[in-house]
């Protein structure tokens, strides 16, 4: 444990060299590429609704025309950005400082450097292709391979996510859970067991890979189509080295549906013992007004940094992690 | 009693789990970004030193045991049981039964101190110092001018435990053995 009254920086000034470094070649990459840097705010009126994204609270004086006394810190500029492109912004990125609540580890600072983009006109396909351009030119690291989610959980997991019944998922997370202490944690719970303890373990020794398709219950705000008489997610993420790196999707522009999604993720948080979170009206007035058809992507930085010097925690590339911030 | 969220989970903290009393090693955060976080964490089961590996959805507890590690002094055994006396003045006695003193057995002295550790007020565990001092009561005859080196032998010490010694070690001798490798150190005193 670090202690608390430790004034010197966890990261060494090497690493700070190296993430000004990062920075400036992230700004060449989406310059090159007619991408416009933008800031939104990070306080905000809003929270985000998913089950497991926790915001950090603030509050503050009211001003004149809001009487607002509370806000949330944002998880990712992602509603923000969202209004921005719906305003006719164009391709757009941003270097965002996020905020989650109750995440420290070794991959884990509640306060994180995020990298998000959008580019109107672009598939996920599309996108995938560009992050690998971004982070194998930064990494020198090989072509990303594609596995689909229900592939990487075959593989590595021997477990096909669409045809397992909720029994028998809970009987293969024992090993991990306990005996009779699996329960309760639901289908998508379940899942994610695998896939934090089978899966990204077994991506540590795999080229650095894309998982796409994933189940349409862990689609957030992506679209959604059937493939091979499933219904997936037009989402993806990247694991390089087994360290989870970005998550992108092929966006959902249907407000209505958004909406829907919105209220069902405050009824999980309602079951959960969660508190519900305000639904952020003006991102589906947003959506409702018209954003162009888009994809996008939120990458996380300090893990970027990780790999690139390739050191085993967090800290190490965060100059003051929570405890000594 | 009270309980232990798994924010507050840190390396030694005792913990039940199962019903047994359970000492943390290590505690990792994992949580795929979208998805449940969980924490990956490493236990030491006090009854039976087994290390578990088990994971928790982040922000359940686990109830705390009522384990203490206490210096007492070692005084006698009556065959069933080992007892000890505790060093604070107290007098207090406590009875260790086999399943508790057998990783210490072959190192206890009499009027030397070990570390005893408490489960609900009753030995659990005894645990020897690091180093201790015994005497040798049986080796084959030492040959005195061989202090350098070469080769070794079997001695048999006070307490019944068995260590590999130099050759110019001698009955009588006074050794400092390290109990958690049981190997010998140096000789303190010639017989």
């Amino acid at each position: 444990m670090t202690p608390v009254g430790q004034w010197q920086p966890t990261a060494s000034v090497a690493a700070l060299r190296e993430r000004a470094g990062q920075l400036a070649y992230l700004r060449s990459f989406f310059d090159r590429r007619g991408v416009l840097e933008t800031e939104t705010p990070v306080l905000g009126r809003h929270g985000v609704t998913d089950l497991n994204l926790d915001s950090v609270g603030a509050s503050f004086e009211p001003i004149s025309g809001s009487p607002a006394r509370s806000g949330w810190l944002q998880t990712s500029p992602e509603y923000h950005m969202k209004r921005l492109l719906a305003a006719g912004s164009g391709p757009i990125f941003q270097v965002f400082r996020a905020f989650r609540s109750g995440e420290r580890g070794s991959r884990h600072n509640p306060e994180f450097s995020l990298l998000e983009w959008y580019r109107p006109g672009f598939t996920d396909v599309e996108l995938m292709a560009e992050v690998a351009e971004l982070v194998c030119g930064w990494l020198g690291c090989e072509q990303p391979q594609t596995l689909t989610y229900r592939d990487a959980m075959m593989r590595f997991a021997g477990v096909d996510p669409f045809a397992v019944s909720e029994q028998e998922l809970e009987q293969r997370c024992e090993r991990w859970l306990g005996a009779g202490h699996a329960f309760g944690l639901g289908r998508d719970g379940w899942l994610d067991v695998l896939m934090s303890h089978e899966v990204e373990v077994a991506l540590r020794d795999q080229p650095p890979t894309f998982i796409t398709a994933y189940p349409a219950s862990q689609a957030a705000l992506a679209r959604i189509s059937v493939q091979d008489g499933i219904e997936v997610a037009h989402r993806f993420e990247l694991y390089v080295a087994g360290m989870e790196l970005c998550n992108g999707y092929w966006e959902l522009t249907d407000a209505d549906e958004q909406r829907q999604r919105f209220l069902a993720d405050n009824d999980a948080r309602k079951r959960a013992g969660k508190p519900e979170m305000p639904v952020d009206g003006a991102l589906l007035s947003a959506l409702a007004a018209g954003m162009p058809d888009c994809a996008g992507v939120a990458l996380g930085l300090d893990r970027l940094l990780m790999l690139r010097m390739g050191v085993a925690t967090i800290a190490e590339v965060v100059a003051f992690p929570l405890e000594i911030a | 009693m009270a309980s232990y969220s798994t924010n507050e989970f840190r390396s030694g903290l005792k913990v039940l789990l199962d019903g047994d009393p359970c000492a943390i090693l290590e505690n990792e955060f994992v949580k795929p970004g979208k998805g449940q976080a969980f924490n990956r964490v490493k236990l030491r089961n006090l009854t039976n030193n087994r290390v578990w590996e088990r994971t928790f959805k982040s922000g359940e507890s686990l109830e705390a045991a009522d384990v203490i590690d206490q210096d007492m002094e070692y005084l006698y055994t009556d065959g069933e049981f080992w007892h000890f006396m505790m060093t604070d003045g107290s007098f207090e006695q406590h009875a260790a039964d086999q399943k508790a003193v057998a990783d210490a057995l072959k190192w206890l002295k009499e009027q030397d101190v070990y570390t005893v550790t408490l489960y609900n007020g009753a030995p659990l565990s005894v645990t020897p110092p690091n180093f201790v001092e015994l005497e040798v009561v049986e080796t084959d005859p030492g040959m005195k001018g061989d202090t350098a080196q070469g080769g070794s032998k079997p001695a048999t010490l006070s307490t019944g435990a068995v260590v590999s010694v130099p050759l110019f070690i001698t009955i009588g001798d006074v050794l400092k053995v390290d109990t958690r490798s049981g190997e010998y150190v140096n000789r303190v005193k010639n017989g």
